[in-house]
C-alpha cells in the first residue's frame, strides 16, 4: 500500500480553479517564508529530497488532507529537523536553549543562495545495474504498489499505475532509487525509464481510446510481460 | 528513524499556519541555523528573477531556430543550461512536442514536481488536489475547465512527473506569426502553455 499523497486518478475533489497568469507568486508572505526555511534547513545537509518528500507523505492522513500545501511543507520540516536531532522537542515548544548549535557553520549564507540554487541536486549516477528493456518493450508494474524494502516506506509508483502494462518510451539513464534513499539505505542508482501506458490500460471509462499516460519508472519498478 | 511517530514533533508548533512558519524561522535564527537575509535571497530569487519567461525564452527560440528545436528535442538539459536555465528541480530536462496529432500535458500526483529554472515556483492549481486526481484520468474535462477543447483526432499524452526528470511542454507556434522576431514570439508564450493546460496567445 501506499499512502495519502498518492492520489492520481481520484474521484471527489470538485474542479480545478485556475488562478490567472498574473496571479502572485506566493498567494500569502508566509508561503513564501515556509519555501524558503524548507529550502535552507535542507542545505544543512541532514536529509535528502527523497527523505523530505517521504516527511510530507508521513503526515497522517487526517493531516495532510486538512493541511493547505506550504502547512504540509512547514509541518514536515518540523518533524525532520527533530527526528534527525536538528531540534529537540523542546525547542519547538520555545524553550529551547540559545547556545551555539553544532550545525551553525552549515548555514546558508545570503551570498550563497544564488550560487546553491543555480547547483541543483542531480539525482543520475553511475550503475552496474544491467539495462534490461529496449525501447518499444512491453512490461508490466508490480503489483501492489509499495516499497519493497521498508514496510510503508517512500516509494514512486503511484497505486493507479501499479500492474498495468505499457511500453518503455524513453531511458533516462541510470538514476537514485527513492525507495533506499528515503530510509538511509543508500543511492542504489539503477535504471530509469518513461513508461507509456494506454488510457484503457489505467482507467474503466478512458476519455479516448488514443490518450495515453506516461509514469518515469525504475527498473525494479517493472516487470517483463 | 521512526516511520510513523504518532506524536508528530510539528504538534507542538502554534496550529495557525503563518505563526508555525513563523515561530520556526524565529527558533531556526535564534540557533544561528537560517539567514533570514538567505531567505529574502530566495524568495527574491522565486518572485523576481526565475519564472516563465525563462521557458518562454525556451520556446521562442525552438519556433525560431529549427537546429535548436531538435538539439531541444533530443537532448534538453545541456541545451537549455547553456541559455541559463539549470538548477535547482531542473536537473534532467525533457521537452516534449506538441502536434496537430498529439497534445502533451504535465502533471504530478505524487507531490508537486515542476521545471523550476524555466517555470519558477507552481501555480496553486498545479499543486491542488483536483489537478493531481485528475489529470491522468479525464485529462480533457481537465482541459475544458482551461478553456481548452481539442480536436478529436488529437491524442493527450499526460506525463505524470513521478521521479527527478522535469518536463516542459513545446506548445505549437500559433498562425499569423510568420517574421515575428524571438522578443515578440516570447511575449505570445503563457506558463499555462508549457504546462499543456494552454494555448499561446493569439498573435495580435
Amino acid at each position: 500500500m501506499t499512502r495519502v499523497h498518492d492520489m492520481g486518478g481520484r474521484f471527489g475533489d470538485g474542479p480545478i480553479n485556475p488562478e490567472a497568469e498574473d496571479a502572485p507568486v506566493f498567494a500569502e508572505d508566509w508561503h513564501a517564508r515556509a519555501l524558503a526555511v524548507t529550502l535552507a534547513s535542507g542545505f544543512l545537509g541532514q536529509w535528502n529530497i527523497d527523505v523530505s518528500r517521504h516527511a510530507r507523505e508521513r503526515l497522517s492522513p487526517k493531516d495532510y488532507t486538512r493541511f493547505s500545501y506550504y502547512e504540509k511543507w512547514i509541518s514536515g520540516l518540523a518533524d525532520l529537523l527533530v527526528e534527525n536531532g536538528v531540534l529537540t522537542h523542546e525547542d519547538l515548544r520555545g524553550g529551547g536553549n540559545d547556545e551555539p548549535h553544532p550545525l551553525a557553520e552549515k548555514m546558508l549564507k545570503a551570498e550563497a543562495v544564488s550560487a546553491a540554487l543555480a547547483k541543483g541536486g542531480p539525482a543520475d549516477r553511475p550503475s552496474n545495474v544491467a539495462v534490461r528493456y529496449s525501447i518499444g518493450k512491453e512490461v508490466v508494474t508490480t503489483r501492489p504498489a509499495a516499497n519493497r524494502l521498508v514496510d510503508g516506506g517512500h516509494t514512486r509508483l503511484p497505486i493507479y499505475a501499479s500492474g498495468a502494462k505499457g511500453r518503455i518510451l524513453r531511458l533516462h539513464g541510470t538514476h537514485v532509487l527513492p525507495d533506499s534513499n528515503a530510509h538511509g539505505l543508500g543511492e542504489a542508482p539503477e535504471p530509469i525509464y518513461a513508461v507509456a501506458f494506454p488510457a484503457s490500460e489505467l482507467w474503466v471509462s478512458p476519455e479516448h481510446p488514443d490518450d495515453e499516460v506516461v509514469l518515469d519508472l525504475w527498473q525494479s519498478y517493472l516487470e517483463p510481460t | 528513524m521512526p516511520h510513523d511517530d504518532h506524536d508528530h514533533p510539528h504538534a507542538l508548533l502554534p496550529p495557525e499556519p503563518a505563526l508555525r512558519v513563523k515561530a520556526l524561522e524565529t527558533i531556526l535564527t535564534r540557533k544561528g541555523l537560517i539567514d533570514p537575509a538567505a531567505l529574502d535571497e530566495i524568495i527574491d530569487t522565486y518572485q523576481n528573477k526565475i519564472g516563465p519567461q525563462n521557458g518562454a525564452r525556451v520556446v521562442a527560440k525552438a519556433w525560431s531556430d529549427p537546429a535548436f528545436k531538435a538539439a531541444l528535442l533530443e537532448d534538453a538539459t545541456p541545451v537549455v543550461a547553456d541559455l541559463g536555465y539549470y538548477g535547482r528541480q531542473g536537473e534532467h530536462m525533457v521537452v516534449v512536442e506538441n502536434t496537430p496529432a498529439q497534445h502533451n500535458m504535465v502533471v504530478c500526483t505524487l507531490c508537486s514536481c515542476y521545471p523550476w529554472p524555466l517555470l519558477g515556483i507552481p501555480p496553486g492549481w498545479y499543486k491542488s488536489d483536483a489537478y493531481r486526481a485528475r489529470a491522468v484520468r479525464e485529462p480533457r474535462k481537465v482541459l475544458a475547465e482551461f478553456g481548452v477543447t481539442l480536436p478529436e483526432g488529437t491524442s493527450v499524452r499526460v506525463w505524470d512527473s513521478t521521479a527527478e526528470i522535469r518536463y516542459l511542454v513545446l506548445p505549437m507556434r500559433p498562425e499569423g506569426t510568420d517574421g515575428m522576431s524571438e522578443d515578440e514570439l516570447a511575449s505570445l508564450v503563457t506558463r499555462d502553455s508549457m504546462i499543456g493546460t494552454g494555448f499561446p496567445r493569439v498573435a495580435s
